[in-house]
């Protein structure tokens, strides 16, 4: 039983099956190929970008294929943060931020030549209960001079769904850039990104039902436009000159060397098997299934929940006197695959005041059924502790 | 349920042996695992060449802690030669159970905090 969709998705048949079809049929290399293989390699690669375009209602010009959302943040970051955030601009990133989106920020304000010029990393609390106070966020764009705010769509922890817009007009209002995070998010509803009016967002594809290996980065146009590219060598340039180079426009500029063919078509496939179950259905199956493990988990004495009520399709917990590890490990040993640690998260679980928690997250395909059965495993795991730790 | 949390193991998590600390010791060794939050100290007497007495503070999964304390139990008596050839072996066979490789550094957390000891010493 599978409850670790947050960290990966299982894959549908429809994006296997697109996968074999690449590799089987026309495994050729994109662009510049003048034979039909090559072509339909071409079409399909870029007809994946046009899906994601389609998907976060982005201009497909706008959108770029990297290895990961994490490569994508860093592509931000050494693109956009190291050339554009003027003298003495600081960086927003929340409390429950992902290791990814907290780094290469840090990594940034570590920058010798820009920590001089003032690129700190200034730190949006979390409440208690788990959710952002947008009120915080306004003293702090009106206290510093904040250059981009870096902020999550979704606690990967929590579940705590963040206000996207108003954080991107608070931000704007402050002339500052914003960067989404939708790796947790776009798996559980529409996101659009003209409509919420963010400069920048990544996400990953096998969060997303889709394969291992490709992440998406958006970009506003003008933005995409400025940056210098992020990785040289093939595909990214236009001509090159012993002496002189003209890159690409984007979104070919930052897309060095041949790409993620194959896991860009899958990511399409992906999606097209997302749309093809309709949004409606995903959340309210998602939301019924959250909903009812938060009120069976509320029931067992000793256990506590992080985050709150009204969240994502995840839930993290710890229980009185059981290490998360042991609790995963032993639920392992009865087919229930849960996540237990810091959830790279570790500022997350520092203010919480814990090493570490376990988390059940949820997909398309999980049950109430699949509730049932883990909260019987907690309950029998829990009685076996108690009994241990009473023997004298 | 696993080997891994059979009722030896358990028994040594909620009644820990020879908790506690040793003020002065003759060692003194401290590790902690950032990724998991569990850490412990371990004190050591000598009486010439043997290990006399042995006690230790610490806190997290059931396997680490069990560990620690199955393995100050070894410790007394053992001489300091002995001490110096301990290893992951000697404390995945104290605790008879197979360790998958997830959880490994919590089977070794004790033996590291005694070689920081040695060599802080």
């Amino acid at each position: 039983m599978y409850l670790d969709s947050a960290a990966t998705a299982l894959k549908p048949q429809a994006v296997i099956d697109k996968l074999v079809e690449y590799y089987t049929e026309y495994s050729t290399n994109v662009h510049r190929g003048l034979y039909p293989l090559a072509e339909q390699a071409t079409e399909s690669y870029e007809k994946a970008r046009a899906t994601v375009a389609k998907f976060l209602n982005a201009d497909p010009r706008g959108i770029i294929f990297t290895r990961s959302a994490t490569e994508a943040i860093n592509l931000v970051a050494y693109s956009y943060a190291r050339n554009f955030l003027k003298k003495g601009q600081a960086m927003v990133v929340t409390e429950i931020e992902h290791h990814s989106n907290i780094v290469p920020w840090y990594l940034v304000s570590t920058d010798l030549a820009l920590s001089q010029r003032g690129a700190s990393l200034i730190w949006w609390p979390v409440e208690d209960d788990g959710t952002l106070d947008l009120d915080v966020l306004e003293v702090i764009l009106k206290q510093q001079n904040v250059g981009l705010v870096a902020v999550t769509g979704m606690s990967n922890v929590l579940g705590t769904l963040l206000d996207i817009h108003s954080i991107v007009q608070k931000a704007h209002a402050a002339g500052a850039k914003v960067l989404l995070d939708a790796a947790q998010l776009a798996v559980h509803g529409p996101i659009d990104a003209q409509a919420l009016d963010v400069d920048f967002l990544v996400m990953t594809g096998h969060k997303l039902y889709g394969p291992t290996g490709i992440g998406v980065l958006y970009g506003e146009a003008e933005l995409l436009e400025a940056m210098p590219p992020f990785e040289g060598g093939g595909e990214m340039i236009r001509e090159v000159k012993k002496h002189e180079i003209t890159f690409a426009d984007p979104p070919h500029k930052f897309e060095a060397g041949t790409p993620p063919i194959a896991q860009a078509i899958g990511l399409g496939a992906a999606i097209e098997y997302l749309t093809s179950l309709g949004w409606d259905t995903i959340e309210s199956q998602e939301q019924e299934v959250t909903q009812y493990v938060l009120e069976q988990l509320s029931r067992i004495q000793g256990l506590k929940i992080f985050g709150p009520k009204e969240r994502g399709s995840l839930v993290s917990f710890a229980f009185e006197g059981i290490h998360p590890h042991d609790l995963a490990t032993l639920l392992g040993d009865e087919d229930i695959c849960v996540r237990a640690g810091h959830h790279c998260a570790m500022p997350l679980h520092t203010r919480l005041g814990i090493p570490a928690s376990t988390r059940a997250s949820f997909g398309v395909y999980t049950t109430t059924a699949d509730i049932d059965k883990l909260v019987s495993a907690l309950l029998q795991i829990r009685d076996r502790f108690t009994q241990a730790r009473s023997r004298a | 349920m696993t080997d891994l949390y059979r009722e030896e193991i358990l028994d040594h998590y909620y009644h820990p042996r020879n908790a506690g600390k040793l003020e002065p010791a003759d060692l003194v060794g401290h590790e902690t695992n950032p990724l998991c939050g569990d850490e412990v100290t371990m004190y050591l007497k000598f009486d010439g060449n043997h290990i006399s007495d042995v006690k230790f503070e610490g806190s997290g999964c059931a396997i680490s802690q069990a560990a620690t304390s199955m393995l100050t139990e070894y410790l007394i008596g053992k001489s300091k030669k002995d001490l110096g050839k301990l290893d992951l072996k000697i404390v995945l066979d104290l605790l008879k159970v197979q360790v998958g490789p997830g959880r490994i550094n919590c089977a070794l957390l004790p033996v590291q905090a005694l070689q920081k000891g040695i060599e802080q010493r």
